[in-house]
């Protein structure tokens, strides 16, 4: 150790005036947030202790209102109406029974009701308000604007309450609102939510929830010991949300769901030149209004129990096997890949030989030599089982998707099905099997592995309709705020050309035409006088039928088949496409038929007056002022 | 390792009794913050509390137990297994959809963030035991302990925890200031810092933008962030020369503070007891970093006043910045109170910190 070591042994010299400089500047810290305690405590103390004991300052949000839809000649579908929630604050009242008591009298309601309210709510975290009533009525609000110095703490809180002005008509498209749960709010909480929220829960309400809620704002208020408003202390002004505009036709909507009454089933109707929806009904429905008012505990319950699935879009959630509809893909199929020409004939006995097996026609004594044309309007199963397998069943998958079968439409409402397009590929994954050739001619008459939504199927038949162009379809043509700038602007949109030969399209047309018009056509029941449709019937089958011919009415309910019509109209030069499914309808020519009919009379007769589009606007500008 | 008896004889008491004393206040006003009048009660976090400061004082222990010329050794592999830490909370918490802080041990959830504190002050002091070059050390030299550091903030910055990453770059230029870095040059990365604050700022989230906006401009959104500055200022103020009296905060019982048991705590300690109760516990804290600097100019050499100093910057930083939050002079940022706020993590990582100051304290007269 030498001299120098023994001079370094109290540690590091260099280090001691910084140190010393440290303490002058922990001091000035320490001086300055004392200083900082000194003003706040001390000097401001008075007023700050008075703020608090009369902490009163209430943060009161303003929601803007929710944006309006309306249909695509600007009719009203959903708009919003204030309403009143009667509201009270215990802490706000010196004797909160007694109050509720006297409100009781000037309501003519019963006291216990008040009072039950009040005790349940205990738990509520201080001067949160209880709500006594949502969207009370006028008489009430009158009577509590009267008296209002004798209820301490009972205020009444405007809301927009929401307004679907057709009810069920477009219920499922449309969708509902309902309070946010507590895993959205999680989600949704840096977008601005709060608990007690309304959000879009389904349908459009739900997919265009961003562009249709009301811009935030609000008020911190302050209020006086018996809480009421003494000043606004500042405000952030509220927006409303931005108008959409959808493509639906408010009158072809509800045509479409009065077709429906007492039925379970779906109508879509599409624009076969922009895959414009026009009409998307689905019954059984539901009245959004009901979830607008709050829905109750047993309702919601009833809803959700309902074995007929009332919150079920049909249109774009049920999957069916797509029956004789299927024809239509399969006729331009066999001729696109030559597997038949079409005068090929085929002889039908009323059964099909496969293996060990025999494949029934659907008219138990056959349709004798059967071509293109008649396979088509009389809806013969043998020619396409023979069809069917001389195509094989990759090829009819393929074209199955290239009319947009198998695959989901796009960001229409969430919760859209794809339906499914069986092929060797999928049969190998699914299962780890391979396609047995004797499952090929279930699937050429639509039956087997197949579904299809009926979304799908209006589109496939608009693609046949306008020469092989599938379009996007689309609900929503643009979206603007309430100064009609353009937020959102969305027009067709062409998934894909599918190459025909003219030929195809006019045998096939040809065809279809006859389905409807011709004298041994299964779709008669869709002829009309106004409007000339082409169309094809279909029968999904729901159960298997083992040998017997059972006549529907022979069978339970819900093992009834489905009943399918698609077509297009006008036939000679194609404006809209209609799919029509009847669950458990039995017969498509009988059940689905003559509601497309009534569709396509509706539009016919709007496109012939030219009024009805001016009353239309007029109307709705009624409204929207 | 033999045990010295004259370590034992030379034990700070001071150190250890001012950190005991500060975290059983706090566990007393975090009764009070989470006090339910009607259930009488307080819930699991007083309890839970002491749990975390039983396992902080084992975290003491270690680290006054073992001579502190180790951090030598055991800097590096300490720093790296802090960042390893911190990458995987960083990873797991983006797959997690949200921004994530801890790692779930079972009975314990580490926010590795925390003990990046000490980390940093093990690195710099390891990195600056040498003796200084004659001038003080200019910017060049020093890009080991910026490429060491650089990571550690962004990891943290990232998670999202801007008050974390705060505390990190304030500990680091401590540590680099007293290091021994040339004044011109500290002035230079001054400037540079200042330059790439709006940099910083695309790092930040839109609520943290929020608040940062909030504070320089209170009107701006009054019924968000603003309220909370606003009644948390209301809850210092009401407080007065006496306060309230425990369990008496009004601001406090009716849910007006926001994170009332954590980064507000000290809102709640001001309403119950006023200024003169603020004033004992900031001359506590006073205490120990006065004490602390001490210490590090008593230090046998210049590893141990540098660990001292380090560790000490760590709680002077986070009792200014919270305190000032809290009273309303800077923006909303989340750092706890020192060995006083609710949270494992912070405490364990406090007590450590203290057994380090410790640690060296008692070992000065031994040679």
């Amino acid at each position: 150790m030498t001299l120098s070591d023994l001079g370094r042994k109290d540690g590091a010299p260099e280090l001691r005036p910084r140190a010393r400089l440290i303490y002058l500047l922990v001091i000035l810290a320490f001086i300055g947030i004392i200083a900082r305690l000194i003003f706040l405590q001390a000097i401001q103390g008075e007023r700050y202790s008075y703020l608090s004991e009369n902490n009163r300052i209430r943060i009161k949000r303003i929601l803007g209102t929710r944006g309006m839809i309306y249909d695509q000649r600007g009719d009203l579908l959903v708009d919003s109406r204030p309403s009143f929630d009667l509201l009270f604050v215990p802490e706000d009242s010196e004797n909160p029974e007694a109050t509720l008591r006297q409100l009781a009298g000037y309501l003519g309601r019963a006291e216990s009701e008040l009072l039950e309210n009040f005790k349940q709510s205990k738990s509520r975290s201080a001067f949160d308000d209880i709500t006594l009533g949502k969207d009370v009525d006028w008489a009430t609000v009158v009577a509590v604007e009267t008296h209002q110095l004798d209820l301490p703490g009972v205020t009444l809180r405007v809301r927009p309450r929401r307004n679907y002005a057709d009810g069920p008509a477009g219920a499922h498209v449309l969708g509902y609102l309902g309070e946010i749960g507590p895993k959205q709010l999680k989600s949704f909480k840096e977008e601005g939510y709060e608990l007690g929220d309304e959000i879009g829960q389904y349908g459009l309400e739900k997919k265009w929830e961003q562009y249709l809620r009301g811009k935030g704002g609000g008020q911190q208020v302050e209020v006086d010991a018996v809480g009421r408003r003494v000043r606004v202390l500042s405000e952030v002004i509220s927006g409303p949300g931005y108008t959409v505009h959808l493509t639906l036709d408010r009158k072809l909507q509800q045509t479409a769901y009065e077709a429906l009454q007492g039925k379970q089933g779906t109508i879509v109707v599409l624009d076969v030149h922009s895959g414009a929806i026009l009409a998307m009904a689905s019954t059984p429905a539901f009245d959004p209004n009901v979830f607008a008012r709050g829905i109750k505990g047993d309702e919601w319950r009833a809803l959700i129990k309902d074995r007929l699935r009332p919150l079920s879009n049909r249109a774009i959630q049920g999957q069916y096997p797509p029956g004789s509809t299927f024809k239509v893909v399969m006729a331009i199929a066999g001729l696109e890949e030559e597997a038949v020409q079409p005068d090929t004939k085929i002889f039908d006995p009323g059964f099909f030989p496969f293996g060990n097996r025999n494949f029934r026609d659907w008219k138990k004594e056959g349709h004798g030599s059967v071509d293109l044309h008649k396979s088509l309007v009389e809806s013969c199963d043998v020619y396409y089982y023979t069809l069917g397998t001389r195509l094989g069943v990759d090829k009819i998958a393929k074209w199955s998707r290239a009319f947009g079968l198998g695959e989901k439409s796009g960001a229409l409402l969430d919760d859209e099905k794809s339906g499914l397009v069986p092929d060797t590929e999928w049969k190998r994954k699914r299962f780890r099997q391979p396609w047995y050739p004797g499952e090929t001619p279930s699937v050429a008459i639509g039956q087997g592995y197949l579904t299809v939504t009926p979304l799908q199927l209006a589109n496939m038949m608009a693609t046949v309709a306008n020469g092989g162009t599938l379009y996007r379809p689309r609900l929503v043509s643009r979206v603007e705020s309430i100064e009609g700038q353009r937020v959102y602007e969305q027009g067709p949109e062409v998934i894909r050309t599918i190459e025909l030969k003219p030929e195809t399209l006019n045998r096939v047309r040809s065809a279809l035409a006859d389905v409807v018009q011709g004298a041994a056509g299964t779709g008669k029941a869709a002829r009309s006088p106004i409007i000339a449709l082409a169309g094809k019937t279909g029968t999904a089958q729901v159960v298997e039928m083992k040998g017997a011919y059972l006549k529907s009415e022979q069978l339970t309910y819900f093992s009834r088949d489905h009943a399918w019509f698609v077509s297009y109209a006008p036939l000679n030069k194609p404006e809209i496409a209609i799919a029509v499914l009847v669950e458990h309808g039995g017969h498509g020519g009988s059940a689905a038929a003559p509601m497309a009919k009534m569709v396509a009379e509706k539009y016919a007769e709007m496109k012939n007056s030219p009024t009805t589009q001016q009353e239309a606007r007029a109307e709705g500008e009624k409204r929207a002022n | 390792m033999q045990i010295d008896r004259r370590l034992i004889s030379h034990f700070d008491w001071t150190l250890f009794l001012l950190a005991v004393g500060l975290v059983l206040l706090g566990v007393v006003t975090i009764y009070s913050a989470n006090y339910d009048i009607a259930a009488q009660h307080a819930g699991a976090l007083p309890s839970r509390q002491l749990i975390w400061l039983g396992l902080g004082l084992v975290a003491m222990f270690a680290a006054l137990a073992l001579d502190y010329h180790y951090v030598d050794r055991l800097a590096y592999p300490f720093f790296a297994v802090i960042l390893l830490l911190l990458l995987v909370v960083d990873v797991v918490g983006q797959s997690g959809g949200g921004s994530q802080r801890w790692i779930n041990l079972g009975f314990f959830r580490l926010q590795p963030s925390e003990p990046a504190k000490v980390a940093i002050v093990l690195v710099m002091v390891k990195y600056f035991q040498e003796d200084e070059p004659r001038g003080g050390y200019r910017l060049r030299d020093l890009w080991v302990p910026f490429a060491l550091v650089a990571p550690l903030i962004f990891l943290t910055l990232i998670q999202p925890d801007l008050g974390t990453a705060i505390i990190l770059g304030m500990v680091f230029m401590s540590m680099i200031l007293m290091g021994g870095l040339r004044l011109k040059s500290f002035f230079c990365l001054a400037g540079a810092g200042l330059a790439s604050l709006p940099i910083a700022w695309q790092f930040l989230r839109p609520y943290q933008r929020e608040r940062v906006l909030t504070f320089i401009d209170p009107d701006r959104d009054p019924l968000g962030a603003g309220y909370h500055v606003i009644q948390s200022q209301i809850a210092v103020g009401s407080g007065r020369l006496f306060g309230k009296g425990y369990l008496g905060g009004t601001q406090n019982r009716l849910d007006f503070l926001p994170a009332q048991h954590t980064d507000f705590i000290f809102a709640v300690f001001s309403e119950e007891w006023g200024f003169i109760g603020c004033f004992i516990l900031l001359a506590c804290y006073f205490a120990l970093i006065v004490y602390g600097l001490k210490v590090v100019e008593r230090a046998k050499d210049r590893m141990g006043a540098l660990l001292v100093f380090g560790t000490l910057s760590i709680i002077f930083w986070h009792v200014v910045i919270n305190v000032a939050m809290v009273a309303g002079v800077l923006p909303v940022v989340g750092v706890p109170l020192p060995l006083f706020s609710y949270g494992g993590s912070a405490l364990a990582t406090m007590m450590f910190a203290i057994g380090l100051m410790i640690n060296v304290s008692m070992r000065r007269y031994i040679f």
